[in-house]
């Protein structure tokens, strides 16, 4: 594996297999009364979030202690812009401290990249903009095979406000290049541009139409509709929205029971996902959180436990 | 034959506009005879196989002084312009303070009397503060001593119609023209940092699409018709935009459009790295509006080449790309870009050079004494370029303050040798006097 992990293209199909088969291991140590592993012991991990964030960093922090690693967290709402200091000082100077891995969340897109070329420290994405969410990803494809078993030739949807999300752009990556057949699902507002030649090139299918998609698929992975980053209409009202695009209980009917549910959180419940859905025993969203430790727990000692690991 | 004296300077053996040989003999500042010259008494200047153009003029240069001298000043400026073979620019509005009266127009035609190194020509901010809602001093500006014709709220679009049909009407008075920043700003989007498409789409950043400055520009020529005014369409960049620019012209509405070097050169890809060195308003667009803008300047669609000199302080650039500022440099760059795009591939002669980044922008700005012809009784604004250069870009070497150099790294077949202006060399054998 390469010094960082800032996206999914910078993992090959056999080291996500290698980061899925100890992920398989470190989920194991969560049973354990004493959960604590020493592969990481003397190694510095900042939790650099300039936005804000509760699962992913907690998740960060807790793999990297259970790994014996010392984690800091370093929060801070707003970019270093708005504070008037450049973001290559920021980095730079919280790293001058003996870093070994930086794991930065930040709401610019391609933040992570361009830390990666400032700093000797190893980066991790942990979510850039509207870019990539890499080990998001990854928590949701084993999240996935351990459910499905493969993801090879499995229809996947990926449903929601897909131009504003990061989870989408590096799962509709690692799905598809673990053999998925992606298809996403979205009002053409909610598309990013030029969608269409990206699909042809990277093998996925577009969609507007979820209920047509929907009796198709293996999996169903539902998009938060993030308000926040909306600064005009991009649908009419929340109950439009919800009628053509939400995971609502008649549409939980038509899914069937055997059919994996996913959302990265947090869930908008009632927008793009009803109760009924997001607590229906086929829901996965508690299984991502859980995974999500042992996903991370499993990066972080493969960038950061020596040569060889 | 003329008298010659201390001032005198023969330029020998240029090749004028590429198409003749002769020698140039400059007294006092203006060019005195031209064909086959003694060298008596002259300063000569071994001008063998340099091809001479009139000194270029830059419509849209962004000088940082008053407010951001630490990324450029009128004096670091004006070097950077020189070396670039400028005799004259046009130094935008959107400094700190902007200039938007006639005692700040008057302060930055003075900084570039006392640089001495090309004319300063200030623009003058179209509303106050560059706020898009009440119209500036337009009429003290253009009375001022720094007789101001240009105005410009670039950066920022004039964005309500109203307010830029009354700067339309208003300029008429004394022969102004409005040079727009065309973006609507709703269209682009708040946050929007480089040209939307599949490249964004896939990057995650808010792009702004073609269609928000060809609104502006099809509306903006609308209003021209209307007010009977002339309007110039700042940096021009995509296919769009030439197709109503071409029918404007075909109209007869008094248009005029002005095109980057980088936006003949540079596309959208250049962003998959996040690199804001390549980061430009209006930014970089995709290889068919490359190739419509040079054919558009080719055929006269667009008038003339304009650098968008836009320097900048490291930490400046040193954010997140969407935070870092927008811009890069141009002035020493633009001539051998132009070269290499339009030259070398056949695409326009060196007369045709002349016209799109001197004489066309000069009469743009009403600039007398620039633009004219290289012909007997004409200031001696000359710039002599090495047609047959090696040029590799060194963004270290630069005389500007700032470094946000695209063209870092990058070979060009011709380079600026020498600028004078007035008749007094200002960069001599690629170096400042």
């Amino acid at each position: 594996m390469r010094k960082h992990l800032l996206s999914i293209d910078d993992l090959s199909v056999d080291d996500m297999d290698t980061i899925f088969a100890t992920a398989a291991e470190m989920h194991d140590v969560q049973r354990r009364e004493v959960k604590k592993l020493p592969a990481l012991r003397g190694r510095t991990i900042i939790n650099l979030f300039f936005e804000d964030s509760t699962r992913t960093r907690s998740s960060f922090e807790i793999a990297g202690k259970w790994l014996s690693a010392d984690t800091i967290n370093i929060t801070g709402k707003g970019s270093s812009a708005s504070k008037g200091e450049s973001l290559r000082d920021t980095v730079l100077t919280i790293t001058a401290m003996g870093v070994d891995a930086l794991v930065m969340r930040h709401a610019a897109s391609g933040s992570a990249l361009q830390v990666s070329q400032w700093v000797d420290a190893s980066v991790i994405n942990a979510g850039d903009g509207t870019h990539e969410h890499p080990s998001q990803a990854l928590l949701d494809a084993y999240t996935l095979r351990r459910t499905l078993g493969t993801l090879e030739g499995k229809r996947v949807l990926l449903v929601g406000d897909l131009t504003h999300s990061r989870v989408f752009r590096s799962n509709v990556k690692c799905l598809t290049r673990l053999g998925a057949e992606v298809t996403v699902v979205a009002p053409p507002t909610l598309m990013p541009s030029g969608v269409d030649t990206w699909s042809r090139e990277a093998g996925f299918a577009t969609s507007y139409d979820l209920d047509e998609a929907l009796p198709k698929a293996d999996a169903v992975m539902m998009l938060r509709v993030q308000r926040e980053r909306m600064s005009g209409g991009f649908f009419p009202s929340a109950r439009e929205y919800t009628v053509g695009y939400g995971l609502t209980r008649d549409r939980l009917a038509v899914l069937g029971p055997d059919v994996p549910i996913c959302h990265p959180g947090p869930m908008n419940r009632g927008l793009e996902i009803a109760a009924d859905a997001a607590d229906a025993a086929q829901s996965l969203v508690l299984d991502q959180v859980s995974s999500g430790l042992a996903v991370r727990m499993s990066i972080l000692y493969h960038l950061l436990a020596g040569e060889g690991a | 034959m003329t008298e010659q004296t201390p001032g005198t300077i023969l330029l020998r053996g240029a090749s004028l506009l590429g198409e003749r040989s002769a020698d140039v003999l400059v007294v006092d500042g203006v060019i005195a005879e031209i064909g086959s010259l003694s060298a008596e008494g002259a300063r000569v200047v071994d001008a063998d196989g340099l091809v001479a153009l009139p000194g270029l003029v830059d419509l849209h240069t962004h000088l940082r002084e008053p407010g951001r001298e630490d990324a450029e000043t009128v004096v670091t400026g004006s070097r950077a312009a020189a070396m670039g073979g400028f005799t004259a620019v046009l130094a935008m509005a959107n400094t700190s303070p902007v200039t938007d009266t006639a005692e700040a127009a008057e302060r930055v035609h003075d900084l570039g009397l006392a640089a001495g190194l090309v004319d300063v020509q200030p623009v003058g901010a179209v509303t106050k503060g560059l706020g898009g809602e009440e119209l500036a001093e337009l009429g003290l500006m253009a009375r001022s001593r720094a007789r101001v014709r240009v105005f410009s709220d670039d950066g920022r679009c004039v964005a309500d119609p109203r307010v830029m049909r009354r700067a339309l009407e208003y300029v008429k008075a004394f022969g102004g023209v409005v040079s727009q920043h065309s973006q609507d700003p709703d269209l682009a989007g708040p946050q929007s940092c480089c040209h939307e498409g599949e490249l964004s789409g896939r990057l995650g950043l808010p792009g702004w699409p073609g269609v928000a400055e060809e609104v502006i520009v099809a509306r903006d020529v609308m209003l021209a018709r209307h007010t009977g005014s002339r309007v110039h369409v700042a940096h021009a960049s995509t296919a769009g935009t030439v197709e109503v620019l071409r029918w404007a012209k075909s109209q007869g509405i008094a248009v005029t459009a002005e095109v980057t070097p980088h936006h003949l050169l540079l596309t959208t890809d250049l962003l998959s790295g996040y690199d804001p060195t390549y980061k430009v308003n209006p930014p970089l667009r995709p290889a068919e509006d490359v190739e419509a803008l040079r054919a558009a300047l080719a055929d006269g669609t667009i008038d003339a080449v304009a650098t968008d000199h836009a320097p900048h302080a490291r930490h400046d650039k040193e954010h997140a790309f969407v935070d870092a500022a927008f811009g890069m440099l141009g002035l020493e760059t633009a001539l051998p870009v132009v070269a290499s795009v339009m030259v070398e591939s056949g695409l326009m002669t060196w007369a045709d050079v002349a016209r799109v980044m001197s004489t066309t922008p000069a009469a743009i700005a009403g600039l007398e004494g620039h633009g004219r012809g290289l012909e007997v009784g004409a200031p001696a604004n000359i710039v002599l370029v090495d047609p047959s250069a090696d040029l590799t870009v060194d963004r270290d070497a630069s005389v500007s303050l700032s470094r946000n150099n695209p063209w870092h790294g990058r070979t060009f077949g011709a380079a600026v040798r020498h600028t004078l202006l007035r008749g007094r060399p200002t960069v001599l054998d690629g170096s400042l006097v």
